[in-house]
């Protein structure tokens, strides 16, 4: 049980429980101490020694970030001893750095950047030894440049730790420690998959997703292309914060509008896809429910989760469901039946996502996605790419005139909008799940035990004619790793999986919490936008995947029916085995049914 | 050949660095190689990345393949106001190699040490297991033809 504590912080008396360190008992009581590696929501790493402050009967500073407060502590945030110190150790950090903030990535959102302009620093002071270590852009998704790196060790913890992936690891020491992969292999040959986490915490520009902007402006303003664009459902909950609005707010029609004034030529949403998916990955489930199977499925939307399954854990790769993700299935059918629907070629069609995801331009490139004859969706823009996008069209997002989507692939459901916050292809999925095995419509629809930020998530739902069904969710790789475990250990041990249907995403919180959202990330604010997209759900008029019309015109003018033949050959997919240590396709783990 | 070294311990992580020197004592170029480590990346289920930073933390460990003879001249103050750094000079200009590398015949790698102990003899290197103090110019080429000539 935790003590309560008195301490004085800057002379002022606070009463705080004992099992908090100096920095979370100063932020509590809103008293600011400098920080470079320390981010509230990982363990503390130490390593910057920006933290100082005095604490009575102690000869030397302490760092706040890893000492625990204590009954009668005394601590002193600010002297000139302290400002020195901090200055000093900024001085020493920049004296190694690549200081070239107008053009790099995190500026304006840089760590590094506003404690340097915070403390006063004078950025010659020392002079500049930077390592002349080579960019990595190996990756699809990832881009490392250790000449901005402060060796904060935030992307180890959470690579290692928080996604248990084991990509990134410290390299040699003292003054020479830096970020790195098993014998430098860089990032496409080590076991990432590409989640952006490690971008999303890193305080600086030294992680960063792989820009596409480029090849989009061409396309855009390429006369013979027609460019076709899908937003996910985190998109419009994650645009607000960046145009000074609230945070969470949902911006679906602004995000439209903004769209359609940079030149895309139509305006979808993977939402529309999100509601196809629960109708494809639904009929899989019960399908699957019906015929006894002891095996569970297991969702196939976040492909970061995707590759870390075929590393990881192949052996369960048959019960992964086989229904692309939302975002796949949009670009195959941009280039089948929208191009028949609107009598275009899909030889001229580019088809662009907007996703709050770096794996996502992983996931366009895999060679066993182009069912459509062609690359099935073209290019992978972040949110933050596309926040610059906004931005370099001059566009004033907060006071631009609401407009809707072009007709067709964009209209969606409750259903749709909450596969962007963990838990929500679950709850969509039991929404429509529970007709198609009773006939009958699930009254109450808010599942709440599967909504929240809990890692793992367990509920059990009463369904008529079948008994109870049982379902677990997970969000972040750690999280998966535990639920994975008592999957294969049950089917080892009893032959049977403890869940029937289980929702798994890379990232903490879901795609709100993705890795190509804007920097400063955190859980709380992964927390707001996902509340922003549940309140749509509550606002929209249909909440339910299989009531929306638009997909029920695709299956009769197109598919037929839920996996349908046709279905199965555009909207279905499968996975490969790949080594731990490079990433590699070592064979097929499953075959694609045709 | 790297299952055999591995067999000899149990798997257990504390046995991480034994099985790191093992290796790299055996292995006729004194390192640890990027197959070595993912056998004992399997072997301990140990990641290869956390093997990896083990291994560049420690200086003790190569990841490269090394010289038959292994030089570490000491960096350390007191052996540098004795004037390592003549020292250093005349083992690059004698072997044409930089620190951490091996000359293109394969016998030697020039590597730098943390203090061997023995300031009294300063400047000091090691050669393998021997050590060499009280070094001038001279001696440094009086010792490496030696171990040449003994080669
Ligand atoms: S990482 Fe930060 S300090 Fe470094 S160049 Fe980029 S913005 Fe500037
Ligand atoms: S993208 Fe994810 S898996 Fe890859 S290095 Fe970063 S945190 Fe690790
Ligand atoms: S890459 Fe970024 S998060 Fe990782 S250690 Fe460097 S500065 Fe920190
Ligand atoms: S913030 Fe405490 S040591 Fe870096």
């Amino acid at each position: 049980m935790a003590k309560t504590v008195n301490v004085w912080l800057d002379g002022h008396h606070v009463e705080v429980p004992d099992t908090m360190t100096i920095i979370e008992a100063a932020d509590k009581y809103g008293v600011h101490i400098p920080r470079l590696c320390y981010h509230p929501d990982l363990p503390p790493t130490a390593n910057c020694g920006v933290c100082v402050v005095e604490v009575s009967g102690n000869p030397t500073p302490k760092r706040a970030c890893c000492t625990p407060v204590a009954e009668g502590m005394k601590i002193t945030t600010n002297s000139n001893k302290l400002r020195s110190y901090r200055k000093t150790l900024t001085e020493m950090i920049l004296s190694h750095h690549d200081v070239k903030c107008p053009t790099c990535s995190a500026n304006n959102k840089c760590e590094l950047q506003s404690l340097a302009n915070n403390l006063g620093v004078n950025p010659d002071a020392l002079p500049n030894i930077m390592p002349n270590t080579p960019i990595d852009d190996s990756s699809l998704s990832i881009v490392r440049d250790v000449t901005k790196c402060i060796a904060c060790g935030r992307c180890v913890t959470v690579c290692n730790e928080v996604q248990t992936v084991y990509a990134l690891t410290f390299s040699d020491r003292g003054i020479h420690a830096h970020i790195d992969t098993a014998f430098s292999n860089g990032i496409a040959n080590s076991p990432c998959v590409n989640c952006g986490q490690c971008t999303v915490y890193c305080p600086t520009g030294a992680l960063r997703e792989r820009n596409d902007l480029d090849g989009v402006w061409e396309a855009i303003l390429d006369p013979t292309k027609h460019v076709v664009v899908q937003e996910a459902p985190a998109i419009r909950v994650s645009l607000a914060e960046e145009f000074g609005m609230e945070l969470g707010t949902v911006t679906a029609k602004k995000m439209y509008a903004a769209l359609r004034k940079i030149g895309f030529d139509a305006i979808m949403d993977t939402n529309f896809t999100a509601d196809l998916t629960i109708l494809e990955e639904g009929t899989e489930c019960v399908t699957k429910l019906k015929s006894g199977s002891k095996r569970p499925l297991i969702t196939s939307c976040s492909p970061g989760w995707i590759k870390f399954m075929e590393t990881y854990y192949p052996d369960l790769a048959d019960c992964v469901s086989t229904a692309k993700s939302p975002m796949s299935m949009f670009g195959v059918l941009a280039k089948t039946y929208y191009t028949q629907e609107h009598g275009l070629d899909p030889a001229n069609i580019v088809s662009v996502a907007i996703m709050p995801c770096t794996a996502k331009k992983f996931e366009a490139a895999r060679p066993e996605l182009r069912d459509s004859g062609y690359q099935d969706t073209d290019f992978v823009l972040t949110t933050r790419e596309f926040i610059r996008m906004i931005k370099e069209a001059g566009i004033d997002f907060k006071e631009i005139k609401e407009e809707d989507a072009d007709e067709g692939m964009s209209f969606y459901t409750g259903a749709g909008t909450i596969f962007g916050a963990t838990g929500g292809v679950m709850e969509a999925a039991i929404r429509s799940a529970y007709t198609l095995v009773t006939g009958e419509e699930l009254e109450a629809i808010d599942i709440m035990a599967v909504r929240g930020l809990k890692g793992v998530k367990e509920a059990t739902i009463p369904v008529p004619g079948f008994g109870d069904l049982r379902v677990v969710v997970a969000h972040g790789l750690s999280n998966a790793r535990i639920v994975m475990d008592k999957i294969r250990e049950g089917l080892a041990t009893t032959g049977e999986s403890p869940w029937h249907f289980v929702e798994i995403m890379a990232c903490p919180g879901g795609c709100v919490g993705g890795g190509g959202q804007p920097y400063g990330n955190n859980m709380a604010m992964r927390a707001r936008r996902g509340e922003g997209l549940y309140k749509e759900d509550r606002n929209l008029p249909i909440r339910k995947s299989h009531h929306n019309p638009e997909v029920t015109r695709i299956y009769e003018r197109f598919l037929g029916s839920p996996n349908s033949p046709l279905a199965v050959k555009l909207l279905h997919t499968h996975y490969f085995e790949r080594s731990v240590n490079t990433g590699q396709i070592i064979k097929e783990a499953t075959h694609k049914h045709h | 050949m790297y299952k055999e070294i591995c067999n000899k311990y149990a798997p257990t992580k504390d046995n991480l660095i034994y099985i790191l020197h093992d290796i790299q004592d055996t292995h006729p170029q004194h390192y640890i190689s990027e197959e070595a480590v993912e056998v004992v990346s399997e072997y301990l289920k140990v990641p290869a990345n956390h093997i990896f930073g083990v291994l560049t933390f420690y200086s003790m460990y190569s990841t490269k393949p090394r010289g038959t003879n292994i030089i570490r001249l000491c960096e350390s103050p007191p052996c540098y106001i004795k004037g390592s750094d003549n020292i250093l000079r005349k083992l690059k200009t004698m072997l044409s190699v930089n620190v951490g590398e091996t000359t293109k015949d394969g016998a030697f790698t020039l590597e730098l040490a943390a203090c061997l102990g023995v300031c009294g003899n300063a400047p000091v290197m090691m050669v393998n297991d021997d050590v060499y103090g009280d070094l001038t110019e001279e001696k440094i080429e009086e010792i490496i033809g030696k171990i040449r000539g003994g080669n």
